[in-house]
C-alpha cells in the first residue's frame, strides 16, 4: 500500500471558522479545568484528611469522602498553643498588610508621579532587597532585636515580614497610579482641589481594588512565612513556626488538620476580599 | 476683571525648548483662539496658566494678581483638557458637580447648574451614566459642561469640540461663544480647526515652534499674514507661493509677470496670494491645470505655475478640466509680499 490513497482520504475542503472557534473553547475549557484541578484537588484531599478519623487517615483503601469526623480538629484545637499561634500570626499578618501599604503606597505613588535623582536607582533598589538572603540577616537581626527590646514580638516579626511585602507593595501600586491619568488628578485640582483632596476624591476611589490586592499580597506572604517566624519569636510563635516545631513530631491526622489551619484563614481572607481582585482584573463589578 | 497678562514666559523640557519667551494680553471678557500646528505648545501654555506646568522663567498674572507660585485651585480658572479626564468613577451627573461640591455649594444650586450646563451641552439625557458608557464625543462634551459649570473667570479650552460630528460643532460652537460672552468670562480656545477659530476669536494668536508669529483679529491675521508661516497655514486652502526677482527698482519678476512691489533693495523675495484671490482671464500666470475639486460653490484647481503647485478656487459655473492651460491674473490689492531671508511680510 503507497500513501497515495491515504492522502486522497484527507478531506481538503474549506472548513467553516465555527470548527477553529469550537477546537479553540475546547482547549480553553481543558485550560480552565486544569488549572483548577491544581488548586483544587490538593485543597479537597487536605480537608478530606482534616474531616477524618486518625484510623482512616494512615487506613487503606481510602473513600474519597469526609467522615466528618472532628476528632483531628478537636485535638488539634485543643493541643496547647494552637490558638495564641493562631491569633499571633493573624496579628502579625494585619501589621505587615497595614504596613506595607502604608509605606508602599506613597512610594508607589512617588514613583509614578514625580521624576527625581535615583528613581531607577530606587526602583532596582526595590526589587533588589529580595535577592537578600534572609539567613544572612537572622543572626545580626536576632541580635539587634535583643537589644532593642523587638525580639518575640508581633511588631518586631511584623517590620521584617514588611520588608518582604514591601518590594511588591511598592511595585504593584506604582503601576496602579501610573496607570492612572495624570489630566485626572490635573482636572481635580483645576476644579478646586489640593493635592490631599484630589488624591482621596479621584485617585483612591480608583487604585482601592489594586491596593487592596496588594494588601492581600501583603498579608499571605506574612502568614506564609516561617524562616523569620521562627528565628525570632520563641513565645509567641506564629502558627507556621509553631506547626514547623511541632508538627514534624506529630501524627499524620494532626499535620493534616495543621495543614488546614494554615489554609483556611487565606482562603476565607481572599473570599472576602474577592471582589476587588476580580476589578483589578478588569473583571467588571458595577 | 479677569485679564490675563504673560510676560516673558519660556518653557523647556530638558533641553527641548517648548516655548520662547512669549509675551501676550489678553483683556478682559476677550475670547482669544490659539491656533498653530501640532506640538508648537499650545497645550504646555496652556498648562502654564492653569498652574499645572511651572514656567522655566516668566510671570502670569491674572486679573492683576501674579499668580505663577499659587496652585490652580486658586488662580480662578477652570479648564478642559484636550483628552477631556472625565473621572471614570462617578455618574456625568457628579463629574458636572465635582468643582461645584469643592466649593460646598448647596444641593438645590448644584442641581440648578448641573442641569442648565448639561442641557447647554445637549448631555442632559446622560446624566446617569459613567465615562466608560459615553462616546468620545459625549465625554468632550462632559469636559466643557464640567468646567462651564464653574463659572469661573478664565476658562482654558484644549480643543473642546475637536471630537464632535461637523453639525454638532457647529451648533456647539454657537452656544458656547453666546454663553461665554454673556458671562463675561474670559476665554483661551485651542483649536486646529481654522473655521472654528475664525469665526469664535475676537483675536487670534497663531503660533509656530513655541513663539507667537501673529496675535490680531482673524481677518488681519487672514488677509494680512505678517509671516509666511501664517499665509502658509491659515486658509483652506492656504496661500500659494512664487519666487519674485526684482528687475526694476519696485518691479518683480513673478512666474513670467511682471508686477508692482515693494520697494527695497533685496534681489530676491516671494509672492505670495490667496487661492480665491485669482481670476482667469486673457492674461496672467501660464497655469497647467492638473486636478479639478468641485466643492460646490467654487470648484478648487490645482495647477502648475512655474513647475510648482499653485492652487486656485473658481467659480463653480466655469468649466475647468484637467490638463487644460489656464491664464490667472492675481488681484492687485490682494498680494502680498514676503522677505525670503526673515520669513515676514514687507509692507508694499
Ligand atoms: N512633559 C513633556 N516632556 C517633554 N516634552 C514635552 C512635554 N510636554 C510637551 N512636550 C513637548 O513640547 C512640545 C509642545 O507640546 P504641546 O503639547 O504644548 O503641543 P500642542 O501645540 O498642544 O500640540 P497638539 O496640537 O498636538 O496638542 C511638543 O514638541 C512636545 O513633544
Ligand atoms: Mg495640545
Amino acid at each position: 500500500m503507497s500513501s497515495a490513497p491515504v492522502a486522497a482520504n484527507i478531506e481538503d475542503r474549506p472548513r467553516p471558522v465555527g470548527d477553529a472557534g469550537r477546537a479553540g473553547q475546547f482547549v480553553f475549557v481543558a485550560a480552565i479545568i486544569l488549572l483548577c484541578a491544581w488548586i483544587l484537588v490538593p485543597l479537597y484531599l487536605l480537608f478530606v484528611n482534616t474531616l477524618s478519623s486518625p484510623a482512616e487517615v494512615t487506613g487503606f483503601p481510602k473513600s474519597g469522602l469526609p467522615s466528618f469526623s472532628m476528632g483531628s480538629v478537636q485535638f488539634f484545637l485543643s493541643f496547647s498553643g494552637v490558638g495564641q499561634a493562631l491569633w499571633n500570626s493573624l496579628l502579625v499578618a494585619v501589621l505587615t498588610m497595614v504596613f506595607s501599604i502604608l509605606l508602599g503606597a506613597p512610594a508607589g505613588y512617588a514613583l509614578s508621579r514625580f521624576e527625581f535623582p535615583g528613581k531607577e536607582i530606587f526602583r532596582l533598589l526595590v526589587v533588589m532587597t529580595r535577592a537578600f538572603p534572609l539567613p544572612l540577616l537572622a543572626l545580626p537581626l536576632a541580635v539587634m532585636f535583643i537589644r532593642t527590646g523587638l525580639d518575640d514580638t508581633a511588631l518586631g516579626l511584623a517590620l521584617v515580614h514588611t520588608v518582604l511585602a514591601l518590594p511588591f507593595a511598592v511595585l504593584i501600586t506604582f503601576s496602579l497610579f501610573a496607570g492612572i491619568p495624570v489630566e485626572l488628578e490635573e482636572a481635580a485640582w483645576t476644579l478646586g482641589c489640593n493635592r490631599l483632596q484630589a488624591f482621596i476624591k479621584v485617585i483612591l476611589p480608583l487604585v482601592l481594588p489594586g491596593i487592596v490586592a496588594s494588601a492581600v499580597f501583603a498579608f499571605t506572604i506574612s502568614w506564609n512565612e516561617v524562616f523569620a517566624a521562627s528565628v525570632l519569636t520563641i513565645e509567641n510563635r506564629t502558627l507556621t513556626a509553631f506547626l514547623v516545631q511541632n508538627l514534624n513530631v506529630s501524627p499524620l491526622h494532626l499535620k493534616f488538620a495543621g495543614g488546614t489551619a494554615l489554609v483556611l484563614p487565606a482562603l476565607i481572607f481572599i473570599f472576602a476580599v474577592r471582589k476587588y481582585l476580580f476589578a483589578m482584573w478588569g473583571i467588571a463589578n458595577r | 476683571m479677569a485679564e490675563i497678562v504673560i510676560k516673558n514666559v519660556a518653557k523647556s523640557f530638558g533641553a527641548f525648548q517648548a516655548l520662547h519667551a512669549l509675551d501676550m494680553a489678553i483683556a478682559d471678557q476677550e475670547f482669544m483662539v490659539l491656533l498653530g500646528a501640532s506640538g508648537c505648545g499650545k497645550t504646555t501654555l496652556l498648562r502654564i496658566i492653569a498652574g499645572l506646568e511651572t514656567p522655566t522663567q516668566g510671570e502670569v498674572w491674572i486679573g492683576g494678581r501674579r499668580v505663577d507660585h499659587l496652585p490652580p485651585r486658586q488662580r480662578g480658572i477652570s479648564m478642559v483638557f484636550q483628552n477631556y479626564a472625565v473621572f471614570p468613577h462617578l455618574t456625568v451627573f457628579e463629574n458636572i458637580a465635582f468643582g461645584l461640591r469643592m466649593q460646598k455649594m448647596g444641593q438645590p444650586e448644584v442641581e440648578r447648574r448641573v442641569r442648565r450646563t448639561a442641557e447647554l451641552m445637549h448631555i442632559e439625557q446622560l446624566l446617569e451614566r459613567y465615562s466608560g458608557q459615553l462616546s468620545g464625543g459625549q465625554r468632550q462634551r462632559v469636559a466643557v459642561a464640567r468646567a462651564l459649570a464653574m463659572e469661573p473667570d478664565v476658562i482654558l479650552m484644549d480643543e473642546p469640540l475637536s471630537n464632535l460630528d461637523a453639525l454638532l460643532r457647529l451648533e456647539m460652537r454657537a452656544e458656547l461663544k453666546g454663553v461665554l460672552a454673556e458671562s463675561k468670562t474670559t476665554t483661551i480656545y485651542v483649536t486646529h480647526d481654522q473655521v472654528e477659530a475664525m469665526s469664535l476669536a475676537d483675536r487670534i494668536s497663531v503660533m509656530n515652534g513655541g513663539k507667537i508669529v501673529q496675535n490680531d483679529s482673524p481677518v488681519e491675521i487672514y488677509r494680512n499674514p505678517a509671516a509666511r508661516f501664517v499665509g502658509s497655514f491659515i486658509g483652506n486652502p492656504p496661500m500659494n507661493f512664487i519666487p519674485a526677482k526684482r528687475t526694476d527698482n519696485g518691479r518683480w519678476a513673478v512666474a513670467g509677470l511682471e508686477l508692482d512691489g515693494p520697494r527695497t533693495e533685496r534681489e530676491l523675495i516671494e509672492f505670495a496670494i490667496r487661492p480665491e484671490d485669482v481670476f482667469p482671464g486673457e492674461e496672467g500666470f501660464v497655469a497647467d491645470v492638473r486636478v479639478v475639486e468641485p466643492l460646490g460653490a467654487h470648484t478648487l484647481v490645482t495647477c502648475d505655475v512655474a513647475g510648482k503647485p499653485f492652487r486656485a478656487v473658481l467659480e463653480s459655473d466655469r468649466r475647468v478640466s484637467p490638463g487644460e492651460t489656464l491664464k490667472l491674473m492675481p488681484a492687485a490689492s490682494r498680494i502680498r509680499w514676503f522677505d525670503l531671508d526673515t520669513q515676514t511680510a514687507i509692507p508694499a
